[in-house]
């Protein structure tokens, strides 16, 4: 099947560096994959090159077979930003609503549920402006899920959380994933990484690593994947 | 566009402005006060606050709509919200008339109550009636937000946005012909007068000032200010980028 994600010899300049260097990866549909590396490293703005929002000095972005951006893919991408990115001025419920509306066939029931899905639903009637930061952040993961997009971009989901609401999360993206939805999530948690299928590591805006988390063990001969990490970007910089 | 996004969106901006109750009262309170200000300003002399009190009520829409559009537009960018739009089935005109209209609804409530303040209480006193002066404003304040929504582009911060203030708001009030009228004005002034579109409101509510039904002119200068909101917000969304560096 041909893959969700294809990304071909991307290049990205940010402010006159070179961000990505000529990157490329596929992602297969259906799974959950983890976007891993350093601060800086560049995870970011892949992730804003494939829902289009970055630009791209040369290479190419396809999902699902149409460029990055294009109008018929933004009915099915649904993506996180790193920073939330809702309303302070409106309530949680208010903002989930607004985005639902955004998309055909979805309603304010299915906006309702994606509050819910994200343990907010006391605080449906709240201000994002008076929420805790962990609560902020999960308003704007709200907003992500609410149209139930085929391909999810979600930039750094559990950053903030307690380990309950991790874990809660971490299983619907993986049923998410079951019914057919692609999911592409950044970390920087390493025990998230092993909830994954498939692994892309980055370090400085070139891939190091593209594998499923016990191939990469396997690969590194190390226990667990944090210490795969750490010598799968010691090696990197030794041969840099 | 998208009428179900259009509408969804203006909704969106006006729950937004109703939850916050500072911005309603600078909306609503402040032309309201700054009339009886100017009315007691001239109450001695006769005839001065039915020229004075009736071009401001076309420049204080415009000038107060202008700095909450550029405000409210450059928050869109600056917390992430205008990226998340843009990965949405949203289209950049969808979004930039959504302001129109929603700022055009508040501007229809603050004209209304600053004209009945300035007709019934102040003894506003006109040739022409009173609904033709809020048709004006509420163009004028559109006028407004189609500019400030032009110059949001162009800044960065909120620090940045306010300075467009002198730039584009104070010299059209001006040349607009309120302080002196433009025939008298020395030949250039005058031509830059001419392709200020404030100047043209005022001209427009001096038309309901002086004449007892709409006339040509008024219709005309009406029209201008509805062409300027096109072109205006025409070119904010050739500046509005859905790829950013
Ligand atoms: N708006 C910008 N303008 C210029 N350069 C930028 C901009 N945003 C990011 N960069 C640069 O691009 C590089 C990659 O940034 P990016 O945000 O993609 O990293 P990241 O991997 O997401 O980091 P983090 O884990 O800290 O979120 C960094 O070196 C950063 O300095
Ligand atoms: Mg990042």
């Amino acid at each position: 099947m041909e893959p969700a994600i294809e990304v071909r010899d991307l290049v990205v300049e940010r402010g006159r560096r070179r961000v990505l260097h000529s990157l490329s990866c596929s992602i297969p549909r259906g799974s959950v994959t983890g976007l891993l590396g350093p601060s800086g490293s560049g995870k970011t703005t892949l992730m804003r090159a494939i829902v289009g929002v970055q630009v791209v000095k040369s290479g190419t972005v396809t999902v699902l077979g149409m460029l990055a951006g294009s109008a018929p893919l933004r009915g099915m991408i649904g993506y996180l930003t790193q920073a939330p990115s809702v309303y302070a001025d409106l309530t949680v419920r208010e903002n989930a609503r607004y985005f639902a509306s955004l998309y055909k066939d979805v309603t304010s029931a299915d906006a309702d549920a994606a509050v819910a899905d994200v343990g907010l639903a006391d605080a449906a009637g709240q201000l994002v402006g008076d929420l805790s930061g962990g609560q902020r952040a999960r308003a704007s993961l709200a907003c992500a899920l609410v149209a139930r997009p085929t391909v999810l971009i979600l930039d750094e989901p559990t950053v903030g959380q307690d380990p309950v609401l991790r874990d809660d999360l971490w299983r619907r993206f993986r049923a998410m994933a079951a019914q057919g939805t692609t999911v592409l999530v950044s970390s920087h948690v390493m025990d998230e990484a092993s909830r994954c299928d498939r692994l892309l590591l980055i370090r400085e805006g070139r891939l190091i690593a593209d594998d499923a988390p016990d191939a990469i063990l396997a690969g590194t001969g190390t226990a667990d994947l944090e210490a795969a990490f750490l010598h799968l970007i010691r090696a990197e910089q030794v041969v840099s | 566009m998208n009428l179900r996004i259009l509408g969804a969106t203006t909704a969106r901006i006006l729950r937004q402005l109703r939850h916050d109750r500072r911005t309603v009262a600078l909306l609503v309170v402040v032309p309201v006060l700054l009339l009886a200000l100017i009315y007691y300003m001239f109450e001695d002399v006769p005839g001065i606050f039915d020229h004075i009190g009736l071009v401001m009520l076309g420049v204080f829409p415009f000038t107060i709509m202008f700095l909450i559009t550029s405000i409210a537009m450059l928050r869109e960018r600056t917390t992430g919200t205008l990226e998340r739009l843009l990965t949405t089935p949203m289209g950049k005109l969808d979004l930039l008339f959504a302001y129109g209209l929603a700022f055009g609804v508040a501007a229809a409530v603050q004209a209304s109550i600053a004209s009945s303040v300035a007709y019934w209480l102040l003894g506003l006193d006109t040739r022409g009636g009173v609904g033709l002066v809020i048709l004006i404003a509420i163009a004028n304040a559109v006028l407004g937000v189609a500019l400030g929504l032009l110059c949001s582009a162009f800044s960065r911060t909120e620090f940045q946005a306010v300075q467009f203030m002198p730039i584009v708001v104070v010299p059209q009030i001006l040349l607009c012909g309120l302080f002196v009228p433009r025939g008298q004005m020395a030949g250039w002034l005058e031509a830059i007068s001419n392709v200020l579109p404030m100047t043209y409101a005022v001209e427009a509510l001096q038309e309901v000032g002086t004449r007892a039904s709409a006339t040509g002119t008024l219709w005309r200068d009406l029209a201008i200010i509805i062409g300027c909101v096109i072109v205006t917000l025409t070119l904010a969304a050739a500046t509005l980028r859905r790829r950013t560096a």
